[in-house]
Formats: structure tokens, C-alpha cells, sequence
């Protein structure tokens, strides 16, 4: 169980600090959690806090009841968090093979990364040797983003928007990695998601918007109010 | 051969034993085993210190070491090779320079190797430099590189310095005929106070031919490095080269690229890029795990590969 006991993050701002959290409260035990909710409303910032890469202003992060806020990056992931970035970093020389060898901790044979590769849609032999870098299309560095994280195989697994930068043909087998990995994994999955499908095979839906949690619930309760939002300007839903 | 003189050639050139097909080891300035083949020949020059190596037209999958040891600190050699690859031949070079100083001398090898790459050859060449040493003597060393390519010719250079050289200045020049290719792949990482300077100059001469540099470089602590290229495009040709570096402690970089076009249809790219690991890179390596220490080593390790 992850649980967020009042977190605030700021930021230095020109005149005054900026909050981009505040005094976040949570907790998440259930297998499949989406957060979702406008751009610029704190959700990154949230995964980011929960991998170590960013160190909240104030507040407690607990995993399995132990009190990691103080714990470095390397420290979380060897704790058990895994983190999928949004924009997956290219790196000159290092090959898909070493990325996920190194994800997994060990060497891996050409069968066990086969294995892996073909759960988000990619075949072996074809990408195992090519390096990680702009040679590589949207949609297959995030799919090799999302094998490290299968090739860890940790009890939490943040992914920030797997569908962001990625073309819709892309998107749809994405959908389908996720909902076996829904099946298939043991260990909870945090996901950021905008999209409807992805929010859909949620077990529970988070809204965070302007640095807070604004609602939380099952998607049976959370669905139709994310489709429906009271409040907004009713021109533009007009046009939606 | 002693096992520091073993040592060194495992480092260099990759031998655990005496390889196969033809070579030349040359130890402490003396000959220490040479072997010819019925399509390589190699003989000693009488003019100067150095060897020719002569091979046959023709001739396919075959291949020449040559590699050079340096173990007696304070040892200081000028070596001139000349390579004479005839037409149509398939064949590997391996050369490389392997100092072990244990002394208070200055340890220095410089080489000339010139080659004459004929009509429709392919050679790979490739070139270590290892230095290792307990003394303070310094390793110095500074390889020349001369390539004559004729037409259609193709020279890979690979060239590697990772560990133990405290000055080094490498220079390589090609003059490139119609339809002839250069690509040369050079991997430096300097140390402590290194020096390390690279030189590079082609002269693009013939109808579509072509050069393709790539230099990749870590420095570190306080090391210096400098890469100067100079390709002129004399035709219509293509040439291309890369400077990339990785800069870290206290290390200096200067790149200063020159392209020169001197036919319209010169089509001449250079890039170049200095600057320290970057921070996403580590936190990505970190959240799978690896220390700092650990993910620096790992992109290091995959950039100079």
C-alpha cells in the first residue's frame, strides 16, 4: 500500500513560491489506479514525488507502512517502485538488450527479453540491438519504456501518460498491454492517463486538479462525472 | 614473452596467443615473431625503423596484427609502416600500442602508417592504445594515419584509447579518388592530466566518393582533449563527421570543425556537441536501481562502445 500523508511540493517563482501541491492526501492499495485531470494540475508532479525524483516541500510518503520521504531514487526502486516517464530519455550507445538486462537486474537471454518485448507488441529481433534514441518512433520508445518497467516487475508501477506523444494505431495495442497487464500483474499499477479507455479498466479513478485531490472513487462512480462535468463553460461543451 | 608483454597484447590487440594469419610483433623496438602468408607479405624496411606490409590482389578474409609493445620504461621510437592492399582485397589490420611503464621515464611511440588502398579493396583497420604502469614515467603516444584510396576503395578505421596514455596526439589524413569511402570511428577517454588531441584531414577528390568521421570522447578529472577536422570537398562528394564528447570533473574540451567545399555538389555536414551527462539519463538508470555511480558508469560504458 502507497499512502501520501500531506504533501506539498512548491516551487521558487520569481516573486512569491508557486505551490504545486497542496496538502495532498492519500492512500492506494487498490491493483489498477488512474489519476487523471487537467494539464498543469499537479499529476506528474505527484508520480515524481512517489519515485524520489522530486522531494516534497512538506508531508510523508509511506510504502507497505515505511516511511520512504527521505529515501533516494535508487533506494525506492530497490524498495519496489518502478517509474515510466512520459518522455522516455534517449540514450547514446545503450541498446534495448542493456536497458532491459539492466531493468531486470541481471543478464537476460535473447529469449527472456523476447519474452518481454512481445507483451507491449515488439519483436525481439528486430529492436533488441537498436539503441535507444530518436532512431526509435514515439510509439516504440514508449513501449520500450513500459518493457523496462514489465522487466522489473516491482510492486508499484507508476506509468505518467503512456498515450502522450504516441499516434492512435499506437494507442490501441497500448490499450491492450495495459489490460493484461491488469490480468496478469500481481503488483499495483499507478497510471496517469487522460484517456477513457485506460480510465475504463480502473479500479479506482483519482482527480487531482490545481495541486489538489479533488475526487476520489470507483469508475463506476467517477465515469460519468469525468464525462460530464458540471461547471464547464457551456459554449465549449457545445462544441464537445 | 613475459607475462606484462602477454598482458599488453591481450589489451591491444585481443590475443590470448599467437594469432593466426600473418603478423608482426614488435617489442621494445625489436622484431619478436613474424609470420607471412602466401597473399601477405612483410618485410623490414632498410631505410628507416618499420615494416611494409605487401597484399596480394585479391586477397579475401585474411588478416594482419601488427601490434607493438613498449615495456622498458624510458623506451623512445619512431616507426614508419607502410601498407600496400592491392586491388579487390577483403582484409583486416589490427594494429595498437601497448606501454607498460613501471619507471621514471618517459615511455614514447610515435608511428607513421601509410596506406595505399587499391581499386575496389576493402580493409578494416583497427587501433588500440593501452598504457598501464605503476611508475612515473609518462606513456606517450602519437599515431599517424595516411590514407591513399583509390577508386571504389573502402578503409573502416576504428581507433580506441581508453586507458593509460598521458599524451596523445593522433593524426589521420586520406585523399579520397572517385567512388572511394573513409569512415573512421574514434573512441577516447582521458584521465587525470591527459592530453589527448585528434587531427583530422580528407581531401575529397573523386566523383562520389565519400568520408564519414565520428569521434566519440569522455573526458574526465582534469584532462584535456582538442578535435580539429578538416574535410575538403573537391568533388561531388559527401562528407560528414561527428564530434561528440562527454565532459565531466574539471576536463577541457575544444571541437573546431572545417569543411571546405570547393565543387558545388559538395554536400558537407559536420555536428558536434560537448557537455556533461545528462541529468535524466542518471534519474532514469537511477529508478531502475542503479546507484549514481552505477548509471554513470553504464552510460559511459554504452557511449564509448
Amino acid at each position: 500500500m502507497l499512502e501520501l500523508k500531506n504533501i506539498s511540493y512548491e516551487v521558487e517563482g520569481e516573486r512569491e513560491n508557486r505551490e504545486i501541491l497542496k496538502d495532498v492526501s492519500l492512500s492506494i492499495d487498490r491493483q489498477f489506479v488512474a489519476i487523471t485531470g487537467p494539464n498543469g494540475g499537479g499529476k506528474s508532479t505527484l508520480a515524481k514525488l512517489i519515485a524520489g525524483i522530486l522531494t516534497p516541500t512538506s508531508g510523508t510518503i509511506y510504502l507497505d507502512g515505511e516511511d520512504i520521504t527521505k529515501k533516494s531514487i535508487t533506494e525506492r526502486a530497490k524498495a519496489g517502485i518502478s517509474y515510466a516517464f512520459q518522455q522516455p530519455v534517449h540514450f547514446k550507445g545503450l541498446t534495448v538488450r542493456d536497458l532491459v538486462s539492466l531493468a531486470a537486474g541481471r543478464d537476460m537471454t535473447v529469449a527472456q527479453i523476447c519474452e518481454i518485448l512481445s507483451e507491449v507488441g515488439l519483436c525481439a529481433k528486430e529492436y533488441i540491438d537498436r539503441e535507444m534514441n530518436g532512431s526509435l518512433s514515439g510509439g516504440e520508445l514508449k513501449r520500450i519504456e513500459i518493457a523496462m518497467i514489465l522487466a522489473r516487475g516491482t510492486k508499484l508501477s507508476i506509468f505518467d501518460e503512456p498515450e502522450a506523444g504516441i499516434d492512435l494505431w499506437s494507442f490501441h495495442s497500448l490499450i491492450h498491454v495495459f489490460e493484461r497487464m491488469r490480468k496478469e500483474t500481481g503488483g499495483m499499477i499507478l497510471i496517469i492517463s487522460h484517456q477513457e479507455r485506460i480510465l475504463q479498466i480502473a479500479d479506482e479513478i483519482i482527480l487531482v486538479a490545481d495541486g489538489a485531490v479533488s475526487e476520489v472513487g470507483g469508475r463506476e462512480e467517477m465515469m460519468p462525472k469525468l464525462l460530464n462535468t458540471e461547471g464547464a463553460c457551456s459554449a465549449l461543451m457545445k462544441k464537445v | 614473452m613475459d607475462q606484462i608483454e602477454k598482458n599488453i597484447l591481450k589489451e591491444i590487440a585481443g590475443l590470448h596467443e599467437i594469432p593466426a594469419g600473418a603478423y608482426n610483433i614488435r617489442s621494445n623496438g625489436k622484431m619478436a615473431g613474424r609470420h607471412t602468408t602466401a597473399n601477405i607479405d612483410i618485410v623490414t624496411k632498410e631505410d628507416r625503423q618499420g615494416i611494409e606490409i605487401h597484399i596480394k590482389p585479391g586477397t579475401k578474409r585474411e588478416s594482419v596484427h601488427i601490434p607493438v609493445i613498449l615495456s622498458e620504461s624510458g623506451h623512445q621510437e619512431m616507426v614508419y609502416n607502410d601498407f600496400y592492399i592491392g586491388e579487390d582485397c577483403d582484409v583486416t589490420i589490427i594494429a595498437g600500442c601497448g606501454i607498460h611503464n613501471c619507471g621514471a621515464d618517459t615511455s614514447r611511440h610515435d608511428g607513421v602508417h601509410t596506406f595505399y588502398v587499391g581499386r575496389n579493396a576493402r580493409v578494416r583497420y583497427v587501433e588500440k592504445h593501452y598504457g598501464e604502469g605503476d611508475g612515473n614515467g609518462e606513456n606517450v603516444m602519437n599515431p599517424t594515419t595516411v590514407a591513399y584510396c583509390e577508386e571504389n576503395a573502402r578503409l573502416e578505421m576504428e581507433t580506441t584509447q581508453i586507458k593509460g596514455i598521458d599524451s596523445t596526439s593522433r593524426v589521420t589524413k586520406g585523399a579520397l579518388k572517385a567512388g572511394a569511402a573513409l569512415e573512421v570511428r574514434e573512441n577516447i577517454m582521458t584521465h587525470g592530466k591527459q592530453y589527448a588531441r585528434t587531427e583530422f584531414e580528407v581531401d575529397l577528390n573523386g566523383e562520389n566518393c565519400s568520408a564519414n568521421v565520428i569521434s566519440r570522447s569522455v573526458a574526465r578529472d582534469a584532462s584535456r582533449q582538442e578535435f580539429f577536422s578538416k574535410i575538403n570537398g573537391n568533388a561531388a562528394c559527401a562528407g560528414h563527421s561527428e564530434c561528440d564528447a562527454i565532459i565531466m570533473d574539471a576536463s577541457i574540451v575544444t571541437a573546431s570543425p572545417q569543411l571546405t567545399a570547393n565543387h558545388v555538389d559538395a554536400a558537407l555536414i559536420h555536428e558536434a556537441a560537448i557537455g556533461k551527462i545528462a541529468g535524466e539519463q542518471l534519474i532514469k538508470l537511477m529508478t531502475l536501481g542503479l546507484t549514481e555511480a552505477e548509471a554513470e558508469a553504464q552510460i559511459i560504458g554504452g557511449f564509448l562502445k
